[in-house]
């Protein structure tokens, strides 16, 4: 019944982008292609983000490294053998999933904020690597210069209508991931974990795989994000691929949303990747840090179960009385 | 008969201090054992060395006829021990059926593979909750028990991973008699069943009516094992107790 479900859902999740690319499509309006690219990055990192950091308990500051790293695969096999977009994400997700089980081993007995001071150094440490590494342009950055168009099967795609559909794609493929998850006996042992691990344990839940896991398709997805950015940004440099903007977001976006579901970093990334768009168009790209600084701090407040724990509380209110 | 629990000459010190100083502890399947002593005497360390919340620096624990030294808890309540902790440690985010579901997934299934469907899951996480009384409030959250049902709910989750040997630990500080009557009985009840119980008490009554053995540890080491009426004559032991 869950496999039929989750067959909709990415079905449903499909044409919803599909209805978007075609209102674009049809109305030649590149920018929308622009920003909605943004928006979907946004959705695929904050919900790999929301696989270690919800489900589990365990705050990662380091999303920007693994981001980059997926980006910075791409300029690598650029440069050394070009190879078509999926396979780059492909790419992306193997190196970063590695790198993500690399740091599980290394920082899972961490609790707390020394995991996530440990997450920061990590991106601090790979900066520095790449600022330093001459072949992937080194602190001068990589051009890649993105073709117009692309010709598939006789076919001539819009490039950036391509990397907008390959964005969805992922979307979909991290939302359906997550959803499968949190059904799934390995949800359960994650919420455990974020519970009370020791209880956990005693349960006979292995933590330190289930934690290994979840860094592992964490740092996954945020790799395959990062992989198709070299080709949108078309200049790639450490200071913007290792923004704090992306660590920022990724974390933000799932906590105003809410944690403990799929949808939560979903609607986040759409409220505040739009705001972000909107800011970016009538103000200027400075204030971006500004209004998600201002957001997180109001729903830490007001909300600091997310939008979905308002809309759960509120439901639980109603049944009560 | 093989013993189920085999202690052997354990020890665990943290920096300076030594909490356990060779503790040697057998217990055969079936018995219902009886581990008292004042604070600090080590009782919640070496029931953490038993199940693997920590690891003994000397010494081997046997279970079973097999050293698990070395083995993380959850591979040992695998094996089957099971505890309660002293204080409960629900999940606090899931309901009490869910709370249950947990050493059945994660124990049970992998122990004897996937055979359980879904409905069986629920059906044993329901009979789990009838046995300490909680049928009604499967679907509540931890956070809306009362202290005596936060007590149920911990000995239920143990017992749902099926164990051979349940360590309660400090199950009844803190609650009124009959609410203590309360879990001695279902106690009773688990070890009729076939469960190796072992209880850590201060509540000396209750200890008395439920062990038919009883241990006493004192500055992380035993002092004294035997018959409960023979132990709490033991001369050492009201010294402990008592002070001279």
């Amino acid at each position: 019944m869950n496999r039929v479900n989750t067959a909709k859902f990415s079905l449903i999740a499909i044409a919803i982008g599909a209805a978007v690319m075609a209102f674009a499509h049809w109305f030649h309006v590149d920018y929308l292609f622009f920003a909605s690219y943004t928006i979907l990055q946004f959705i695929v990192l904050g919900t790999a983000w929301n696989i270690l950091g919800g489900y589990c308990g365990y705050v990662n500051f380091g999303s920007a490294a693994f981001f980059a790293m997926g980006a910075y695969s791409s300029v690598f096999m650029h440069k050394f053998y070009p190879l078509p977009i999926p396979v780059l994400i492909l790419i992306g997700a193997i190196v970063c999933g590695i790198a993500g089980l690399g740091m599980g081993y290394l920082t899972l007995r961490l609790r707390g904020s020394f995991f996530a001071i440990a997450t920061l150094a990590l991106a601090v440490v790979l900066q520095t690597l790449v600022v330093n590494w001459e072949y992937v342009g080194g602190s001068r950055g990589a051009y890649i210069i993105r073709p117009e168009n692309l010709e598939f099967a006789g076919i001539t795609i819009n490039y950036i209508e391509y990397l907008f559909a390959l964005m969805l794609a992922l979307a979909v493929i991290a939302l359906a991931t997550a959803r499968v998850i949190e059904r799934s006996q390995l949800g359960f042992g994650f919420a455990t974990i974020r519970d009370d691990e020791l209880a956990a344990e005693a349960c006979g839940v292995p933590t330190l795989r289930l934690k290994l896991i979840a860094t592992t398709l964490s740092g996954a997805f945020m790799g395959m994000a990062g992989a198709p950015f070299p080709y949108y940004i078309g200049y790639l440099q450490p200071s913007s691929a290792f923004g704090l903007e992306y660590a920022v977001n990724s974390i933000a976006m799932p906590m105003i949303g809410g944690t403990t579901s799929w949808v939560g970093p979903l609607i986040g990334a759409i409220l505040l990747g739009s705001a972000q768009q909107y800011a970016t168009v009538t103000i200027s790209s400075a204030v971006n840090l500004l209004i998600v600084g201002l957001m997180l701090v109001a729903f830490v407040i007001i909300a600091p179960n997310g939008l979905i724990g308002l809309v759960q509380e509120h439901l639980r209110a109603r049944r009560k009385p | 008969m093989t013993a189920l629990l085999h202690v052997d000459n354990i020890s665990k010190r943290f920096g300076g201090f030594i909490a356990l100083d060779g503790v040697e502890l057998i217990v055969q399947p079936g018995e219902r054992l009886g581990l008292i002593g004042p604070n600090g005497s080590g009782k919640s360390t070496l029931v953490n060395c038993i199940c693997g919340t920590l690891q003994n620096e000397s010494g081997t624990v046997r279970f079973n006829g097999h050293v698990v030294d070395g083995l993380a808890a959850h591979q040992r309540t695998h094996r089957g021990i099971a505890r309660s902790f002293q204080l409960p440690r629900p999940f606090h985010s899931m309901t009490l059926a869910d709370n249950l579901r947990i050493p059945l997934l994660y124990t049970v299934h992998a122990r004897s593979g996937p055979l359980r469907s879904t409905g069986d899951l629920d059906a044993r996480c329901h009979e789990l909750l009838e046995m300490v009384g909680l049928a009604k409030k499967g679907n509540q959250m931890p956070r809306d028990l009362t202290q005596v049902e936060m007590r149920k709910l911990e000995l239920a989750r143990a017992v749902a991973a099926e164990p051979k040997l349940l360590i309660a630990d400090e199950s009844m500080a803190g609650l009124s008699h009959s609410e203590i009557e309360d879990i001695l009985t279902l106690l009773v009840r688990l070890n009729e069943r076939g469960i190796t119980v072992i209880l850590i008490e201060h509540i000396m009554s209750a200890v008395m009516s439920f062990s038919q053995r009883l241990a006493v540890l004192v500055s992380g080491k035993k002092i004294a094992d035997g018959k409960p009426e023979d132990v709490v004559r033991d001369p050492e032991v009201v010294r402990a107790y008592l002070g001279q």
